[in-house]
This record gives C-alpha cells, structure tokens and sequence, in this order.
C-alpha cells in the first residue's frame, strides 16, 4: 500500500513543530520519495577537484541513486556526466576512479565520446545512416548534469533541471568552506590519505542529526573519555599532550561546555555548531603557521580564520566540514536503513604537516570502521533504527528549547544544546519533498 | 615461554579470542604498534596515508580499558573473535628479531551479526629478556579501503 506517493500533504504531516514521525526514518517508500524530490532537487556534494587533477582524470560516484562520473577536462574545467553509455546504457567506468585518456570508450560496442561526454565515433557508421539515431537522445552523447558548481575546490551537483541556485541555497553557511580553504596560507586543499568509508545500519537523518547533537557525548561516549581520562590522570593540564589525547579528551566535556559553544542555523536546513568555540579550540598553538598565516591574510583576517573553528558545518543534506581538523564527511544514503558515511582529510597547501596528521589522526580516531569513539554511536543509531519499530509512541521527540519564535526566523544564534539544529533540518526536509513533490504533480 | 615464534602468533591470537586483553597487550613491545593500513598491503607507511587504526600502546591500552567499562553500549551484547589462521612463513630472521607473514580469516561475531574479514598478518617480533615481544603487527586486510561495518575488537 503506498501513502506517501502522490500525497504531500501526508510527507509534510511527518515533520511537526516540535515532533517527527518515525516513518521519516522507516518506510522505503520515504526514501524512495527523497531520491526523487530531495537529494535531486537540491545542492549534492559529489567530490574534491583535487581528486581528479589531470585532464581525463575521473571518480565515479552515485548521486541520489544515479550514477555520475566528475571528469577533469583538457581546459582544466570539471565535469559531471551521467556514466551511462548513450547506446544501451552500460556504465562507461566500472573503476571509482581513474583516467579515461583523452576519451571514454565503451567496454560493449566500441561507442566513444570525448571527454565532456560529446559523442565521437560508433562502429559500422554506416549502419546508421536513415536512421533516427541523431535525434534521439542516444546520439547526443552522455547525458551531462548541467548545474555543477566548483566552489573552492568543493564540486556540488543539483540533478533536477529547476530549483535554487547555488548561492541562494547555501548562503552563508558556505563561510565553513572559506574558512577551511582560508586555513591554507595559500588557500588550496587537496584530498589527502584516502577516504575512510563506514557502512551504517541506520537512516541517513538519523546521522545529519546526530552531528548537531551536543548532548550525547557525555553519556554515549562515556567509555571512550573515562578511559581515556583515567590514562591521563596525574598529568598537568599544560602538559604536552600525545595528539590522540588531544583529540579525545573533549569528548568528555560536560553539558555546560557544549551548551556555551553555541549553534546557527541558516535557511534550507544548514547549521553551524559550535560558533563560540569547540572541541577543537584547544589544540597546540603553532607559532610558525600563525606567522605563515599572518603574511597571506593579514593580521586580522588570520586571527579571525584560525580563532573559528566550529564543531561542525552542515550543508544539508550531504556534507558536514570540521575546518580544525581538516576533515569532512560525506553522508551518501544507501536506503532507508542503511547509509554510506566517507571521512576525508585535507592537507592545506603551505601549512606544516601536522595539520594534515591532526585530520587523518581525528578521522582515524573518531570516523574509522576501527574507531575508539564512533563505535558507540554506530551501535545507538542502529539501535534506534530497531527502536522505532516499537509500537505505541510513533513521534520523535525533538522539543528541547522550542519556541515558536524560532519558526518565522530563517537564521538564528542559539545555545549549543538547543534542538533547533535538528528542527531546522527537518523543515528543510518538509519543505524540499513537498515543493518536488507538487512541481511533479 | 614460547621460544619458538611460530608458537608466538598462535598464541597472541588465541588471547584476542579469549577476550584476554591485557594479557594481549602484554606482548607488545614499549614502542610497539598496532597497524591497520587503510591501502592493505600496498600501503608504505602510517603516515603519508590514513589507516583504519594505527595505535601505540597508550591507545591500545585506551580501548581495552573502554572494553571494559560497562557503558561501553556497541558491547551489549559482547562481540567475540576468532582468528583462523594459515600456516605461517617467516620473512626475515636474525638473532633477534622476526618478521613473519600468516594468513588469516577473522570472524568477529556480536548478536545476531557476523563480519568476516580475510588478509594477511605480519608481526614484527624482537627478542627481550623474558620472551618475544610485538614491535609491529601490521593487517593486511583484503579489502581495506572498501566501505565497512564496524570492527570492533583486534584483528
Ligand atoms: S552499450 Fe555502450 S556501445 Fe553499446
Ligand atoms: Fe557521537
């Protein structure tokens, strides 16, 4: 029975003021739905330039159950096509990344395009000729994704050929990005040290919510830093801290700690946690980075870059940036219970080092498959994922500091601890499915 | 004990299975590391790339002291090991240090869930006055880079 399809008035009764119903997180018609109206219809983040940066360079990489290829091009521009070949559909590249040469052929019959996916030559030409085969849409080449947007490096995608420019859908939560760029006292970034990739047995939102969430560490990772405090004790806290410890150690922080830290959200669901300051706030001071710092941006704009540095930056739906570490994860949902979650690390052109060691080792820590810190909140969000099917209650509870205030208020600074974070996402959702879901009507 | 380091690697695994953790850390050296290459075997070093867990024997201790403590939530229930090893070969040898290559599948198993992973272990073993001792133990997983569920125990 479908109860979702064609009623959107139904999908926007899912998400409430202060409340979320758990089909949200459960039905696979839902998801079905969000392929279709949501991860389409709106900014997707697909990759970094610097994975592909020669010309021919490619990485495969589905985007709302579609596959997509993102190509490097001979003018060095950046390219996304739908790695789909125009004459039966084969995928062009079976690789996740690599290079084509200087044009894709297809491993079936031969057909070959050039690099922006304009078509070049098909076996037995002639065999074509009367054919209809120039105005269909198999002898235009590769289908290509006409809204792409490099912004600084960072590739997004909008796969629907109507909805919100880049700009007005980010706005200014895509100060993250500039900080984390601005971090490089030449401002480049490249990916460095491989993705860490986690396969999680639990809805995507449940992830995305759980990032602007500063109320469970205290309790779920309890085992983690009571270990990792107990390792610690006896030691002053100027001493030189082994940079696992660093890292670990603020998970601990108590409700007050994250409370203070502060939260902004921004229209379409974006958020910034951790304005005031972080879990990675503290890390040691390096004098000569600073001074690097200080001679490409100034004395101001370098204090102002390195001061912030956020918890987390979400760019709803698929994308959360830690600027301090360098570090970012990609949330790719795989079906309504089960999501692919990608933890990159950045090296900053010009800086030391031990910058790009702090976000392998952050990521290593906290986001591997082997982590210290993620096994219990993997364990919980697969736990809440059997949880809901629980009957009687069938509402998520998400009224921690609601005020009715807050819904005519698209962008708002509040404390750390504050559900908004979450509400906000979730009227991002509503709003996203419903307005896909009545141009499609 | 355990003279011959062939007994050495059946031994340290047996431990992991036994859930005898700080006995199992008891075999690495001072400097000793835990090593998880996130490229497998084609991975050079810890540091120009990530790895799915590269530790010292401050972390280690970290994780088997988390292991224990019972809010510790992913063990309710528990997840338990077993290593299946091959017969192993020995890579280098002086008088006092090894290096050795043993084939492996690892089951870790917790409620109703299974994970298997295959690859090779490598152990670096030196020699001290009461035994030998980890300086390394380097997993080649199989499949490293792909997409995993959690690991949670040793390999
Ligand atoms: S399917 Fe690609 S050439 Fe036939
Ligand atoms: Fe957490």
């Amino acid at each position: 029975m479908s109860s979702y399809l064609h009623h959107p008035d139904r999908v926007a009764a899912l998400v409430q003021d202060d409340r979320v119903h758990r089909d949200l997180y459960l039905s696979e018609e839902i998801f079905a739905l969000e392929q279709e109206h949501l991860f389409a219809n709106i900014w997707i983040y697909l990759g970094h330039a610097s994975q592909v940066p020669e010309p021919g360079d490619f990485v495969a990489q589905d985007i709302a159950g579609r596959p997509l290829l993102m190509v490097r091009q001979p003018d060095g521009a950046v390219h996304v096509m739908y790695n789909r070949c125009a004459h039966k559909g084969t995928q062009l590249v079976t690789d996740e990344c690599g290079n084509a040469g200087r044009f894709f052929r297809c491993p079936y019959h031969a057909w070959t395009y050039k690099l922006d996916g304009a078509p070049l030559g098909v076996p037995l030409k002639s065999g074509y000729e009367g054919t209809q085969l120039r105005a269909c849409d198999s002898g235009q080449g590769l289908s290509v994704v006409k809204h792409v947007k490099v912004y600084r490096d960072f590739v997004f995608v909008r796969l629907a050929d109507s909805g919100p420019s880049f700009e007005d859908y980010f706005g200014e939560v895509l100060g993250a990005i500039d900080n984390m760029v601005d971090r490089s006292p030449e401002g480049k970034l490249t990916v460095g040290g491989g993705v860490l990739r986690n396969i999680v047995h639990c809805n995507w939102k449940m992830y995305l919510e759980n990032i602007n969430d500063t109320v469970h560490p205290m309790s779920t990772h309890e085992s983690a830093t009571k270990a990792a405090e107990a390792l610690w004790e006896g030691h002053a806290p100027s001493d030189p801290k082994p940079m696992a410890m660093e890292q670990i150690l603020p998970f601990g922080s108590g409700y007050e700690f994250f409370d203070k830290m502060g939260g902004r959200v921004f229209a379409n669901g974006h958020s910034v946690l951790g304005v005031n300051f972080s879990i990675h706030s503290n890390y040691a001071q390096l004098p000569e980075y600073e001074a690097a710092m200080r001679s490409a941006h100034g004395e101001e704009r370098a204090a102002e870059i390195l001061q912030r540095s956020p918890q987390n930056s979400v760019f709803y739906p698929s994308l959360s940036v830690k600027g301090s570490p360098q570090a970012i994860r990609v949330i790719r949902p795989l079906a309504a219970n089960r999501t692919l979650i990608e933890a990159w690390s950045f090296r900053a052109a010009g800086a030391p080092a031990l910058l790009f060691e702090r976000a392998m080792s952050y990521n290593r820590l906290v986001f591997s498959p082997m982590s210290v810190v993620a096994h219990d909140d993997v364990h919980l969000f697969e736990s809440i994922q059997q949880g809901l099917r629980a009957g009687g209650n069938e509402w998520v509870s998400l009224h921690r500091n609601y005020d009715p205030a807050e819904l005519t208020q698209p962008t708002l600074t509040t404390n750390g601890t504050n559900e908004l974070l979450m509400r906000n996402q979730f009227r991002a959702w509503a709003k996203s499915m419903v307005a896909g879901m009545e141009a499609a009507a | 004990m355990n003279r011959d380091p062939r007994d050495f690697v059946a031994h340290e695994a047996a431990l992991l299975d036994e859930r005898r953790f700080d006995d199992w850390l008891a075999l690495f050296a001072g400097d000793g590391h835990y090593w998880v290459p996130l490229l497998g075997v084609a991975q050079a070093d810890p540091f120009s790339h990530n790895s799915l867990a590269y530790e010292d024997r401050l972390l280690l201790q970290l994780r088997v002291d988390r292991l224990k403590n019972p809010r510790a939530h992913s063990q309710h229930p528990a997840s338990h090991c077993q290593h299946v090893l091959q017969p192993l070969r020995i890579e280098e040898e002086t008088s006092d240090a090894v290096r050795l290559r043993t084939p492996f599948l690892y089951i870790e198993a917790r409620g109703e869930s299974q994970v298997l992973l295959t690859g090779t272990a490598r152990h670096h073993l030196v020699r001290t006055s009461t035994g030998w001792a980890i300086r390394e133990k380097r997993i080649d997983l199989l499949n490293a880079a792909r997409a995993l569920p959690a690991i949670q125990l040793f390999i």
